[in-house]
């Protein structure tokens, strides 16, 4: 009896978030197509740079390619018409090397997810062994020096610590390759790379809900239950912290991702980054919209992970309805 | 009928407050009295106390300095080197060495701190005026401007920072002012959510109510009383902003969005130097050191001003 009433109030829960994150895939759709297309005035020619004048296209061919993107039809047919594909999966095709935006991107993913993967990985393992350690460690100028850490983390340039990376590691000691895509000794240095900022934030939210917990009512009781330090803040402490945490790990997501563009042009990688980098530069409408989706996509997905996991570890979230999404930054 | 109620209301609730009130009023009245030796002595030791923020200090100081008067810092012509002395290491005559062309980076550095630093103040202008007036609408509205509002600042947040900056330089050209909008306008969903909650807060507010009550019109008691209450959050935030606005702005031009080559900006130097990282490590290293201890310094500065914030209230 009681069974089923969690069970319904779970699947409740479960639908509410899956009818939250297509909206918000929708709605990033939407703000991105009214940015990239409407924003520059006419499309046409913000997609190619801007050099349509009467001397290398006639008026004729304007037309044409206006027609053949749908650009003669009002702005609304064209939203109808463009959102239609997209929810097929059709993202239409890159202006500069003309295959599908879906297939582009689908090529470059596997290099930039190893890394993503790599960099997340470590971030947490490192940031989250240096918040234990600062509020394990009994001295109090070590605890300031290791807390101090993560504000530096974040006040470092990304595309910096990369470059310094490969002028130490690489040029001087020649410990790792400094370019290219050369397997798994390759992708060391990006990771780290990549893992900092993330790596700092992590240790920072760590750091302080573990702090705040040492003085909860349950470590003194497992104190006295003799427990000894070490227990107390794996067992307890960690486990009670890190909530907030895995809040954080669905904002690194989006982050690690577009910090990828950075890091893939410094250690010249192939890759959803360079991808970027790349539509950018050659101002490729369609190709920068397929990004932008797809990031908001990685963000959603990993926020709906992480609010399905959250009643795993707290029952008590599905007795307040709402609570997580309004946290984790996708609707309240 | 209102002023017997106010009336009735501070008759009850005086005695109870005034014992709790007057430990609180007195060490304000203490913190405005002393005379201005006192007020020097209480600074310096303030600062001795915090030597990182001193430094902080000195350093956000100079970049300044370096944005509105170059000339002071550094004498040489950026732009114009001697070729026969190119790939020169940091020495007395040139602090961080010289590039390619023999141009001195050290003065390439004070003069790029201009576009950098112009770029970063229209970042946060951006991100705060937007952002700020996002948030005061939806927490003033209510009801459906308010969702509708707030459901858009969602989506901004779901957007990964950089990779809505990237649209937008898309969508608008290279160039340091559009870089500048477009991470001001990647920014603008954390200062929206800030004074919407502000808003909310201080709106139903008793001093709010009573001029309400009063007949003041809505924009007298918003210019009057809701802005001045809440908008001190939202200040601390642009403080904050402005390290993370560096990083962008920098990232950015990095990647070359940026001012075009001639002109020195911080990342373009960072961005340059990596065609030499491996026989002139210094024009890598000593232009993102400048970029890192810049963040670090506004960083510092931005968390004294949040700590002093939180403890006046």
């Amino acid at each position: 009896m009681e069974d089923d009433a969690i069970g319904s109030a779970m699947r409740r829960y479960v639908t509410r978030r899956l009818a939250q994150a297509v909206g918000v895939l929708w709605a990033a759709y939407t703000v991105s197509f009214f940015v990239l297309y409407y924003l520059p005035g006419d499309p046409v020619a913000a997609m190619f740079g801007g050099g349509l004048d009467s001397t290398t296209v006639s008026p004729a061919q304007i037309a044409e390619l206006r027609h053949r993107y749908g650009f003669d039809k009002p702005v609304f047919v064209q939203y109808i018409d463009y959102l239609g594909k997209a929810v097929r999966g059709d993202f239409g095709n890159s202006v500069s090397t003309g295959r599908s935006v879906t297939a582009t991107l689908a090529g470059a993913l596997p290099q930039t997810f190893a890394l993503a993967g790599l960099a997340l990985l470590l971030s947490v393992v490192i940031g989250g062994a240096l918040a234990v350690s600062a509020s394990y460690t009994r001295r109090r100028w070590l605890r300031q020096v290791l807390l101090s850490l993560p504000s530096l983390g974040m006040s470092l340039p990304t595309f910096w610590v990369g470059l310094m990376l490969i002028e130490l590691l690489s040029f001087r000691i020649g410990l790792f390759p400094a370019f290219g895509d050369g397997g798994l000794r390759g992708l060391v240095l990006p990771a780290v790379t990549l893992a900092v900022p993330p790596g700092a934030l992590v240790a920072q939210v760590l750091a302080k809900s573990l702090l705040a917990a040492l003085d909860e009512p349950y470590v003194q009781t497992a104190q006295s239950k003799g427990a000894s330090r070490l227990r107390i803040h794996l067992r307890h402490t960690l486990r009670n912290a890190s909530l907030p945490t895995l809040t954080v790990v669905g904002l690194i997501g989006g982050q690690l991702l577009a910090n990828a563009v950075v890091v893939e042009t410094v250690f010249s990688r192939e890759g959803m980054g360079r991808v970027t980098a790349n539509a950018v530069t050659t101002q490729d409408i369609p190709l920068v919209q397929g990004v932008v989706v797809f990031g908001a996509l990685v963000f959603v997905l990993l926020n709906l992970i992480i609010d399905l996991t959250y009643p795993l570890l707290d029952p008590r979230i599905i007795a307040t309805p709402g609570s997580r999404g309004a946290i984790a930054g996708v609707g309240a | 009928m209102i002023n017997e109620l106010t009336g009735q209301a501070a008759a009850t609730v005086d005695p109870v407050v005034d014992p709790v009130a007057d430990p609180v009023v007195d060490p304000v009245t203490v913190d405005i009295q002393p005379g201005l030796g006192a007020r020097v002595y209480r600074a310096i030791r303030f600062f001795a106390h915090r030597p990182g923020l001193l430094l902080s200090i000195v350093l956000v100081v100079l970049v300044i300095v370096a944005a509105f008067w170059p000339g002071w810092l550094s004498g040489r012509d950026p732009l114009r080197g001697d070729p026969s002395d190119s790939f020169r290491a940091p020495s007395a005559a040139h602090w961080f060495g010289t590039d390619a062309l023999g141009r001195d980076e050290y003065s390439r550095v004070v003069h790029g701190a201009q576009l950098s630093l112009k770029a970063t103040l229209i970042a946060v202008a951006v991100a705060f005026v937007v952002g700020a007036l996002l948030g005061l609408v939806a927490g003033c509205a209510g009801r459906w401007v308010e969702g509708l509002l707030m459901r858009f600042v969602d989506v901004l947040l779901s957007i990964p920072g950089l990779l809505l900056s990237l649209a937008m330089v898309t969508a608008l050209g290279y160039g340091t002012v559009k870089v500048a909008i477009a991470v001001g306008i990647a920014s603008v969903a954390a200062f929206a959510r800030v004074m919407r909650a502000e808003v909310l807060r201080v709106r139903h507010a008793t001093y709010v109510e009573a001029s309400r009550s009063c007949g003041a019109r809505w924009y007298f008691v918003l210019r009057r009383h809701v802005l001045p209450n809440s908008i001190g959050p939202v200040l601390v935030l642009a403080t904050l902003d402005f390290g993370a606005a560096i990083l962008s702005v920098s990232s950015l031009s990095f990647l070359g969005y940026g001012a075009p080559p001639p002109a020195p900006e911080w990342g373009t130097l960072v961005a340059t130097g990596r065609n030499y990282l491996a026989n002139a490590w210094w024009l890598t290293a000593l232009p993102g050191l400048t970029i890192a201890a810049t963040v670090l310094a506004t960083n510092r500065i931005a968390r004294a001003l949040d700590g002093e914030w939180a403890r006046q209230r």
